[in-house]
């Protein structure tokens, strides 16, 4: 168990300067995300905490200890990297056993109990004979995850690890994960993804990136419903959220008014705006409409269920009151 | 119209197996020639054959009834082997530090060991000879001894060795060296037990050749060794003499040779088989 604390971190790689000085907290057997877009530098912050990468200035604190120089075996972290990363000359069982065979004072008989008990919270046992290349994909991915396992750490780090998996095997192997948190309730997770539903599912709280520095920390639902700027409003939640500026915005005293596609009623008139439908999209369990009313891109309206909207219908919509986002021109939102 | 595109087509083939033979003869004929001359025995040698006329062993009992051959074969296995032991050592050290650590001056630092390797022999015979000379501990001296052959062997192998290496481990997935350093090895651990494993045909290449060119390296050889005793065989093989010195023992220089061919031909046998390619098949996603 281990509590995880950034006090103004920068890394620089060369004179560009990449994480911009972060504070954040990660506390003890939680489970914190790290989302953001590309090259924000969400990578690099997981590698300077699990110590691959050396802090250019600030401290880096586990369990209130500085751990800038320590190496990142003395952490007690174990790292799941996107591409498995696994030992390819080893068997199952001996990338597994690695890490416990290079430490002083485990007997052969504690390893293979950790090992195979590790294997059975996996389902991988079967498979402890075989070389990496004798397995599928997800199958690799679940013996790097037993790998970290193996370790018992106090954090376990994990670099997108189901970006190279299909969307079945990602559901099945992101509720995996999932039960591994509740089952290892005093260990601490930090997991990178740019996948919304990974986020959103896994997080006790999420950590928006921003260009190197923190955007905004908070549990999936404040985010969601709170976002501190227009940038987590539109990161977090799918569809984006719909932003309306101008003429229409002034209407509600603000600079920007955002407002999530879940959240616009479609009305048979007097809405508060209307808009002529460009496209729809029928998921079958909703379905999005999209409407050309001005706005920068296609304002998106979500509802439950198929609709028989046609491009070139025009259609009232009406924002629910309580559900709207107001921005100001700063891109700070107004209370 | 199908009659002529036939005919285009086998004279083709015709062509291209003439061409595989014409390659194959010439660049296996002075070998067994080589072998065919070695069982021939007194004037037959002199008489131009392409097929074994005649049997014996004589030869190859004349070799090593030659007071020190048996001797210069043990002196040239010693001599080969431990510079690719130490050429290997080195140069695997030095690759991981090369392709892995980031350090000023890293890429020049390549580029001068390249361009070392390209200094002919003789240009350096002078430089190392003064070396080998002034080399002594106490009593020791390095010169007339095998050491002067390894330390000058492992120096004209190093760079091609290391260059190999560095380009070969600077392709091995970053992630795998990193998930090694989280389970806690060192850099030690991470070179023996993750990266040469992975590293066999890389390994059993560079190997082979540097035991090869220190197993046929003739210029050295003659330079820093002097007597019967520390040469190794190409030396010795040269330096044999016959009843006169008139006459050069054909018959004898082609058996020592053939002899000193076999364990070549046998090693390469032994490891072409070692040489398993996409080693580091299913580690990581393509
Ligand atoms: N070793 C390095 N040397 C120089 N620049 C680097 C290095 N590693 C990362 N960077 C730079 O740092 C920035 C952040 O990279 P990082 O890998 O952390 O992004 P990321 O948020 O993980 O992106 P992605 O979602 O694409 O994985 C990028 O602009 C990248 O070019
Ligand atoms: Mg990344």
């Amino acid at each position: 168990m281990a509590s995880i604390e950034l006090r103004n971190i920068r890394k620089a790689f060369g004179a560009v300067e990449v994480i911009k000085g972060v504070d954040l907290e990660v506390r003890k057997g939680e489970f914190m995300v790290f989302v953001g877009p590309s090259g924000c530098g969400k990578s690099t912050l997981l590698r300077l905490i699990s110590g691959l990468e050396d802090i250019t200035s600030g401290e880096m604190l586990f369990d209130g200890k500085v751990v800038n120089a320590l190496a990142p075996s003395k952490r007690g972290i174990a790292m799941v990297f996107q591409s498995y990363a696994l030992y390819p000359h080893m068997t199952v069982y001996e990338n597994m056993a690695f890490g416990l065979t290079l430490e002083k004072g485990h007997s052969k008989d504690e390893i293979q109990k950790r090992v195979e008990k590790a294997a059975d919270m996996l389902q991988i046992r079967q498979y402890l004979d075989r070389l990496p290349k004798q397995l599928s994909g997800g199958q690799r991915q679940r013996v790097a995850i037993g790998r970290a396992i193996t370790r018992d750490p106090k954090v376990f780090l994990f670099d997108e690890p189901l970006s190279n998996l299909d969307a079945a095997l990602r559901v099945a192997t992101r509720i995996e994960i999932a039960k591994l948190h509740e089952s290892m309730d005093n260990v601490t997770m930090v997991y990178v993804t740019h996948d919304q539903v990974e986020a959103m599912t896994l997080a006790d709280r999420i950590c928006v990136l921003r260009d190197g520095l923190v955007e905004q920390v908070g549990t999936p639902m404040e985010l969601y419903e709170h976002p501190n700027s227009v940038f987590v409003a539109g990161f977090i939640g799918s569809p984006k959220m719909n932003f309306i500026s101008g003429e229409k915005a002034k209407a509600f005293n603000a600079d920007t008014v955002g407002i999530r596609g879940e959240h616009i009623n479609i009305v048979p008139g007097n809405g508060t705006w209307t808009g002529t439908v460009i496209h729809t999209e029928n998921l079958g369990a909703d379905s999005y409409v999209y409407l050309e009313m001005g706005t920068e891109e296609p304002v998106v309206v979500r509802l439950d269920g198929a609709n028989n909207y046609k491009s070139g219908d025009t259609v009232h919509i009406a924002p629910m009151p309580d559900k709207v986002h107001r921005f100001d021109a700063a891109g700070k939102p107004i209370r | 119209m199908g009659a002529t595109i036939d005919l285009w087509k086998i004279t083709k083939t015709v062509l291209f197996y003439a061409l595989v033979v014409f390659i194959v003869v010439v660049s296996v004929f002075p070998f067994y020639y080589a072998i065919l001359t070695s069982f021939k025995s007194g004037t037959d040698i002199f008489r131009i054959t392409y097929w074994p006329v005649s049997f014996s062993f004589e030869n190859y009992q004349a070799v090593f009834s030659q007071g020190s051959f048996p001797r210069n074969l043990l002196n040239s296995i010693f001599v080969a082997s431990v510079t690719v032991i130490l050429a290997l050592f080195l140069a695997v050290t030095a690759a991981f530090a090369l392709s892995r650590v980031r350090f000023r001056g890293r890429g020049f630092l390549l580029m001068v060991i390249l361009a070392v390797s390209m200094f002919p022999q003789i240009a350096v015979l002078a430089g190392l000879f003064e070396l080998v000379r002034a080399v002594r501990i106490g009593d020791w001296q390095m010169y007339n001894t095998p050491w002067a052959l390894i330390f000058s062997y492992t120096i004209f192998t190093l760079p091609f060795t290391v260059w190999v290496l560095t380009t070969f481990m600077r392709d091995l997935p970053v992630e795998i060296e990193e998930a090694a350093i989280v389970d806690g090895a060192s850099p030690w651990i991470i070179i023996t037990r993750v990266f040469m494993p992975l590293m066999w045909p890389a390994l059993v290449t560079t190997g082979l050749l540097a035991f090869i060119g220190a197993w046929n390296e003739f210029l050295f050889a003659l330079t820093f060794t002097s007597s019967n005793d520390t040469r190794t065989v190409p030396v010795a093989i040269a330096l044999l003499s016959g009843g006169s010195q008139y006459e050069i023992p054909w018959g004898i220089i082609m058996a020592a040779s053939v002899i000193v061919t076999v364990p070549l031909v046998i090693l390469v046998l032994i490891f072409q088989r070692k040489i398993v390619s996409g080693l580091t098949a299913g580690g990581v996603k393509g």
